[in-house]
């Protein structure tokens, strides 16, 4: 190879790194989808009958579903036994991508008190900003562009469980007692066909969980939080928008929706009358990790600048201790 | 009065009408069980029955006779033994065998002697002075008050008589009340037992009377008039449904197939969970198990409560009342692992002990080798 060659060759290799760094510098704070969509669970709600438990396996499990895998004959209970029924999942895990948790405290009885008892409900939050797609090397962790529903992708997936790690929440869960595992999350039931929505706020008897856009949950949000503990309100049942109606009583609200400030915000929000964090929903910075890290990575990489003058200066380095042996 | 009709072969000793002393001690006991009380109580029930049978009147308002029905289908005791054996039914307008004058003589007789028991069954309207029910030409209301005036107790038997029942159902026309608010309007006195329900389980009745029979005194009540033995749970908790509910199975639709295999009825507006009530331990008529709303795949009502049975929709979702989660409900933290073992972290050392060791001896060797090289 000639001189002259060999230097237009590594010019033009220089430009494309530097053209493939370029688009991933738009980095900081990411905007809400137009047509985002989220759950809002609502703790002084929710009855613990597990009703979205049960309806989010046998939903996930049909084809397509967050659950479901090629050749599966029943949906993947845990601790079935031989009759394949008994499903008493513990935690989120490879089988299951909804759970409601108990807390419990002190003697137990009063509802949705810090000395007393509150149902939580554990899935996916469908972050704005997620943290688990920026940690994905392989792009098996996507944000649809539309909807906000934050997917996953087998065929992508390398296993590394990086999701796993950066996810401040815990959600994906992996299938360790697979020879084929996958990742497993809620992906907010988007298999499903048009008109059809998340099987737990579809199942929910009480209107605890609720689906929609997540403008309009925000709205919900807002306005339950203003309603007075001990009046009387419409909550509305299975989609915010549903036009049905269960009458309730309002209990007292922590004055927070969870979700909506937390890890640059998320799509989905939790209102509760226990602290959230003793309901296993820690306190989160505001602004979304994902953002914070990406900036510093592409930063460093910019252009590929930082990384050039480093190879410069190792080349030289090295240049230099073999001009030394010699 | 004798009743022929129902002579029974008697094995033992008889206490003259035809109930075996057998069967008499078998009523008292079970009525003792019910009650909550040990079976030995049974003996001492038997003995204040057989002294003295117990006085009672009967005076129905606007009711449909359903709470004498379901008396009439108690198999133990039987209707003809109660009323023949354990109590002297003085005056009840539908099995008193007189009519006209003569019963309401029955009645006059009754309330000069005083010291009975008086069952209220049906609401009683207040409207208009009372005129939309009447009874030999005088209105409900008066002949109550009239009557809780010499009574020692009233039991007000179903949900008409304990606090309006289905009369009462909104728009109420005729201002009907329960018996116990009627006698505190009309400033008669007495000590009031509610027995509510649609009917209610006539053995919840039979062992309040026993009670009364053996101890003078009303069973304990609650807060509203209601024997604890019998209403002090919800429906909800001895559910035998309550599984499914637990486990997150709910029919959606009758007929549908979580209906067919038994869940929980209550996505179909069971009022179970706001209700108190023992119809799901005591199940009705003698036949069985799941003789009772729930147990036949229907929704329950909640009859026997007030503000939910003829007030709330029957396919509405209910009010849990003091829902208490179960004690298998996965925690917050629930455990994940159970940390290092002894074992563990011993076996865990000794494989990294070995692999440096083994690194160093590699390193000393290797620098051996080169040295002899090097020479």
């Amino acid at each position: 190879m000639e001189r002259r060659e060999f230097l237009k060759l590594t010019a033009a290799s220089g430009l494309l790194i530097a053209a493939d760094a370029l688009p991933a510098q738009a980095s900081g704070a990411k905007e809400l989808p137009p047509d985002a969509v989220g759950l809002l669970y609502d703790a002084t709600l929710c009855i613990g009958c597990k009703a979205c438990m049960v309806s989010c396996k046998q939903v996930n499990s049909q084809k397509g579903g967050a659950l479901w895998s090629e050749g599966m004959t029943a949906p993947p209970y845990e601790f079935a036994g031989g009759a394949q029924i008994w499903d008493a999942p513990t935690d989120l895990s490879g089988k299951s991508v909804n759970i409601i948790q108990l807390y419990r405290s002190g003697s137990g009885t009063a509802k949705d008190d810090p000395s007393g008892y509150s149902f939580v409900k554990r899935q996916c939050m469908h972050c704005v900003h997620p943290a688990c797609v920026s940690a994905c090397p392989v792009s098996a962790m996507k944000k649809d562009p539309r909807t906000g529903i934050v997917t996953y992708d087998k065929d992508a997936c390398i296993g590394c469980r990086y999701c796993q790690v950066a996810c401040p929440w815990n959600i994906p869960r992996f299938e360790w007692d697979q020879a084929f595992p996958q990742i497993r999350k809620c992906q907010l039931c988007r298999h499903r066909e048009e008109g059809k929505y998340s099987a737990c706020a579809e199942a929910c008897p009480v209107g605890a969980t609720i689906y929609g856009k997540t403008a309009d949950l925000r709205t919900e949000a807002a306005r339950r939080l203003a309603l007075p503990a001990g009046s009387s309100t419409r909550y509305p049942l299975g989609r915010v928008d549903s036009g049905r109606f269960v009458e309730s009583k309002v209990a007292r609200y922590e004055q927070h929706a969870y979700g909506l400030h937390e890890v640059g915000g998320a799509q989905c929000f939790v209102l509760a009358g226990v602290p959230f964090d003793k309901l296993g929903l820690p306190q989160l910075p505001e602004g979304a990790f994902a953002a914070k890290s990406e900036t510093i990575q592409h930063t460093l990489y910019k252009g590929m600048i930082a990384p050039g003058i480093l190879l410069a200066g190792l080349l030289f380095a090295a240049y230099r201790s073999s001009q030394d042996h010699e | 009065m004798k009743c022929t009709a129902c002579q029974e072969v008697d094995s033992g000793g008889t206490l003259g009408s035809g109930l075996s002393r057998r069967d008499f001690m078998k009523v008292c006991t079970a009525a003792a069980v019910y009650l909550g009380l040990d079976a030995s109580f049974g003996a001492q029930i038997a003995e204040a029955a057989a002294a003295k049978r117990l006085p009672v009147v009967w005076i129905s308002g606007q009711e449909c006779t359903g709470c004498t029905e379901t008396l009439l289908r108690a198999t133990h005791p039987t209707l003809e033994h109660l009323i023949l054996d354990l109590i002297s039914l003085d005056y009840h307008e539908t099995l008193l065998s007189g009519a006209g004058k003569q019963a309401e003589e029955a009645l006059e007789a009754a309330m000069k002697a005083g010291g009975y028991v008086m069952v209220a069954e049906g609401a009683f309207p207040t409207k208009d002075g009372g005129v939309y029910c009447k009874v030999g030409g005088k209105p409900i209301v008066d002949i109550l008050a009239e009557a809780g005036k010499h009574a020692a107790a009233c039991i007000a038997i179903g949900s008409c008589s304990s606090w309006g029942g289905m009369p009462s159902a909104s728009p109420n026309p005729t201002e009907a009340r329960g018996a116990g608010e009627v006698l505190k309007m009309k400033g008669v006195n007495i000590p009031v037992m509610n027995i509510p329900g649609c009917p209610p389980n006539p053995y919840n009745f039979l062992s309040a009377v026993l009670y009364f029979v053996t101890f003078g005194k009303l069973p304990d009540l609650d807060d509203k008039g209601r024997p604890k033995f019998a209403y002090s749970r919800l429906i909800h908790e001895n559910c035998e449904r309550r599984p499914h509910f637990d486990a997150g199975r709910f029919a959606e639709k009758f007929g549908d197939d979580g209906h067919n295999q038994g869940y929980c009825l209550y996505k179909l507006g069971c009022k179970g969970p706001e209700t108190y009530n023992n119809c799901s331990t005591l199940t009705f008529g003698d036949v069985g198990a799941g003789s009772w709303p729930v147990g036949m795949g229907a929704p329950c009502f909640g009859c026997s409560e007030q503000g939910v049975g003829f007030t709330v929709p029957l396919h509405s979702p209910a009010r849990l009342v003091n829902v208490t989660p179960p004690a298998f409900f996965s925690p917050i933290d629930g455990a994940k692992g159970g940390g290092v073992t002894a074992g563990a972290a011993a076996v865990a050392a000794a494989v990294v002990g070995a692999a440096v060791g083994a690194g160093l001896a590699t390193s000393k060797k290797v620098g051996e080798v080169e040295e002899g090289k090097g020479k």
